[in-house]
């Protein structure tokens, strides 16, 4: 079982968010994993308001698209412009520098820790 | 999920574990989807060699003094006309014209063929040239479970595949050409060795009996590592294909489709004639004639995409107006993808002849927003 790293909380749609404020989201390596190659992100816009659970924005990978979700609530202030550029960051380090979006929460949905997430996930 | 129903196994699926693949069911195999990047493994097939076990195809041998009169009758293309040590592209098709499968016949010996069938439709197109053979002195074989197939793919492919081949077998090896096959000794084991593909790239599909798989993967994997090849899985077998331009049964074909809308009509030999020079008449014939003199209500045609975001099968086709507005639906996209190797969306259509002229600018529904096509010419891509 992969180990994910203890200070994020994670969603059950495979995104992952840290407790800083803003706070960033990006998604996990579960989701990079089954999504093979990353090869387009499309993210909230700056001043954005989102919610949690609802769908933000999308990762498309060679094989298939799926829907980004976002784990928490707030107003969008930041997106990671490199991982626009440079999508296979994703996939390398998708819980450092393909990190996607930062947010000013107001609110979270339902997270899990990383020991539910694995257990999840596994 | 009962038992029968599961996802069979090659006789590969355990190198595949152990390499790490990802899997996914594929007409009713467990195959590898991935071994570590889709895009590494197709690059690799580009600029190097990519390895693939593609044991999930049928393989159905069609024997006898009148096997090529009966491949005549049952298929769309005439069996007859392949030389010995050649092979074809051509179709299985219904009484209506309709595509049941499209398959690579290759001719062993005067009274020898090899049909390979996609792996979904091998029972039905073994069961078809059974029924379409009975009446000619010809048996139709289904040896798909005791066979097995792995491809050496990419412009590496011949240096990997000869320097493990017998040396009685070297030149023949090395002189094939493409769309020839011959028998050859390769890492020991005694192949069928086919100089054909699916990846748009040279390459070489063996044919070996299943328990022999194991030794002959390992030995190509050793063989070819210095040189750049990597094992391949689907994800990139399909992004090579499309870009190549080559149809997918299930996407470009089905049983709605006839050959000509895919614009394959060339494997149509309507006028095929026997050895003794009369006419043959073969299963689809009637209907294909009939449809050969009228223009297709839909075309079959390449489009490239002018933003990042890539179509993907089932999604429509809209008109694109001069101000890039997109107007009514006049087609639907069959395959679609990001193209590693052209660096933008990629797709095959099925679209109205009236928006089928190169250069046409069109639109795709991507999930509810209108991104920009334009038509091009297929394939995408073909190597140098």
């Amino acid at each position: 079982m992969a180990d994910f790293p203890a200070h994020l909380r994670y969603s059950v749609e495979h995104e992952w968010v840290d407790d800083a404020s803003p706070a960033t989201v990006g998604v996990t390596s579960v989701a990079a994993d089954a999504l093979g190659d990353v090869v387009y992100l499309e993210l909230p816009e700056v001043g954005t308001t989102i919610e949690a659970g609802a769908v933000v924005g999308e990762i498309e990978s060679t094989k298939s698209v799926s829907e980004l979700y976002s784990p928490v609530s707030g107003t969008v202030v930041e997106v990671n412009q490199s991982a626009v550029d440079d999508p296979a960051l994703v996939n390398s380090d998708p819980f450092g520098a393909g990190w996607l979006f930062k947010v000013d929460v107001t609110g979270a949905g339902d997270l899990l820790t990383a020991a539910e997430y694995a257990a999840h996930s596994g | 999920m009962t038992e029968d129903q599961q996802d069979r196994k090659t006789a590969l699926h355990d190198e595949h574990v152990a390499l790490g693949a990802a899997l996914t069911g594929f007409g009713g195999w467990l195959m590898p989807l991935r071994y570590t990047s889709d895009l590494a493994e197709h690059r690799a097939v580009r600029e190097a060699a990519g390895l693939f076990d593609l044991s999930h195809m049928g393989e159905i041998h069609v024997v006898g003094f009148q096997a090529a009169a009966a491949l005549d009758h049952a298929i769309v293309g005439s069996a007859t006309a392949i030389g010995v040590g050649r092979a074809r592209y051509s179709m299985l098709c219904a009484e209506d014209g309709s595509v049941l499968d499209d398959i690579i016949v290759y001719r062993l010996a005067d009274e020898h063929f090899l049909v390979v069938a996609n792996a979904g439709n091998a029972a039905l197109v073994a069961r078809e040239l059974t029924e379409r053979a009975a009446g000619f002195d010809a048996v139709v074989d289904d040896r798909s479970d005791s066979t097995a197939l792995v491809a050496v793919q990419g412009p590496r492919a011949e240096e990997i595949v000869a320097s493990l081949t017998a040396p009685d077998d070297v030149e023949a090896v090395r002189t094939m050409k493409y769309y020839a096959s011959a028998p050859a000794t390769v890492a020991g084991v005694d192949a069928l060795v086919a100089r054909t593909g699916y990846t748009g790239e040279d390459g070489f599909e063996l044919f070996v009996p299943a328990e022999r798989a194991v030794e002959l993967w390992k030995a190509l994997l050793v063989a070819g590592e210095p040189l750049g090849l990597v094992p391949a899985g689907l994800s990139a077998r399909d992004s090579l294909r499309l870009e190549a331009g080559m149809p997918l049964y299930g996407h470009e074909l089905d049983t709605t489709t006839t050959p000509y809308e895919a614009g394959l009509g060339r494997v149509v030999k309507l006028d095929k004639v026997s050895d003794d020079g009369t006419p043959v008449e073969f299963v689809g014939r009637a209907a294909l004639a009939s449809r050969r003199g009228s223009a297709p209500a839909r075309v079959l045609v390449g489009l490239k995409g002018e933003g990042r975001r890539p179509a993907r099968a089932g999604y429509d086709v809209l008109v694109r107006h001069p101000d890039d507005s997109a107007g009514v639906k006049v087609g639907r996209v069959t395959s679609g993808a990001p193209s590693p190797t052209l660096g933008h969306p990629i797709a095959m259509a099925y679209v109205t002849p009236e928006v089928s002229a190169e250069g046409t600018r069109l639109a795709v529904d991507v999930r509810g927003r209108a991104e920009p096509f334009v038509v091009v010419p297929l394939p995408f891509y073909s190597r140098s």
